[in-house]
């Protein structure tokens, strides 16, 4: 299965908000760890919804988590 | 290897030994006359058994596996199905019902190629099984390879 284009940075924002594990981030959004895990490997793109709630969790806009394509392309 | 994952294996591999234990343990008492009474209460309850047999052991399947997950990993299972859980149940569904409704199609392709009610049982009963792997190998590829 192709890579979904919808990017993010939750892994280097997790590291940025003093090493916040997956699970905390996913009992402060309302998912499992495993979505986490999955958004994480690109293997899922989230709800709008699930989007601003993990954007809320950092404090920062849609645009500053999620990407559209690829982001080396920036 | 997460949680849904080992899960969606240990369905897979209980579906796998219920259904083939239940039929090498039913078979050989499969009455001889097709089309008889006696056949149709025999296919009837053929059905009827391996449904409640399959619900109670994949509960009870379940709670030991959750148990041993706990035991094992020190994590506690995940209490809720977040949109991704049901994403991958929607699509695990629908491509069961899929192979399900196929093999209700072969089985009364049976009857109307002339074959007895026992070869249109048991392609029932087979379209029953594949559907029922199906719906438990969509979700382990979805779980692994995204969505």
């Amino acid at each position: 299965m192709s890579k979904n284009l919808v990017g993010n940075h939750i892994r280097r924002l997790r590291f940025d908000h003093d090493e916040m594990t997956q699970q905390q981030l996913a009992d402060k959004v309302g998912v499992t760890r495993q979505t986490i895990v999955a958004l994480e490997k690109g293997n899922y793109s989230p709800s709008l919804e699930l989007a601003f709630r993990i954007a809320l969790a950092f404090n920062l806009s849609l645009e500053e988590v999620f990407f559209y394509g690829d982001s080396t392309k920036e | 290897m997460t949680y849904q994952e080992k899960k969606s294996i240990v369905s897979l591999i209980t579906a796998i030994l219920i259904f083939g234990s239940y039929c090498a343990y039913m078979f050989p008492k499969a009455p001889e006359g097709a089309d008889s009474t006696e056949s149709f209460h025999y296919w009837g309850s053929f059905v009827i058994i391996l449904t409640l047999v399959s619900i109670a052991a994949h509960i009870l399947i379940s709670i030991i596996f959750n148990i041993a997950f706990r035991i094992t990993t020190g994590e506690k299972e995940p209490a809720f199905a977040d949109e991704l859980d049901k994403l991958i149940n929607l699509k695990a569904t629908r491509n069961s019902f899929f192979v399900f409704v196929l093999g209700f199609l072969a089985a009364m392709g049976a009857l109307v190629n002339d074959q007895s009610s026992q070869v249109m049982f048991v392609i029932l009963i087979a379209g029953g099984f594949i559907s029922d792997v199906t719906g438990s190998i969509t979700k382990l590829y979805h779980y692994r390879k995204g969505v």
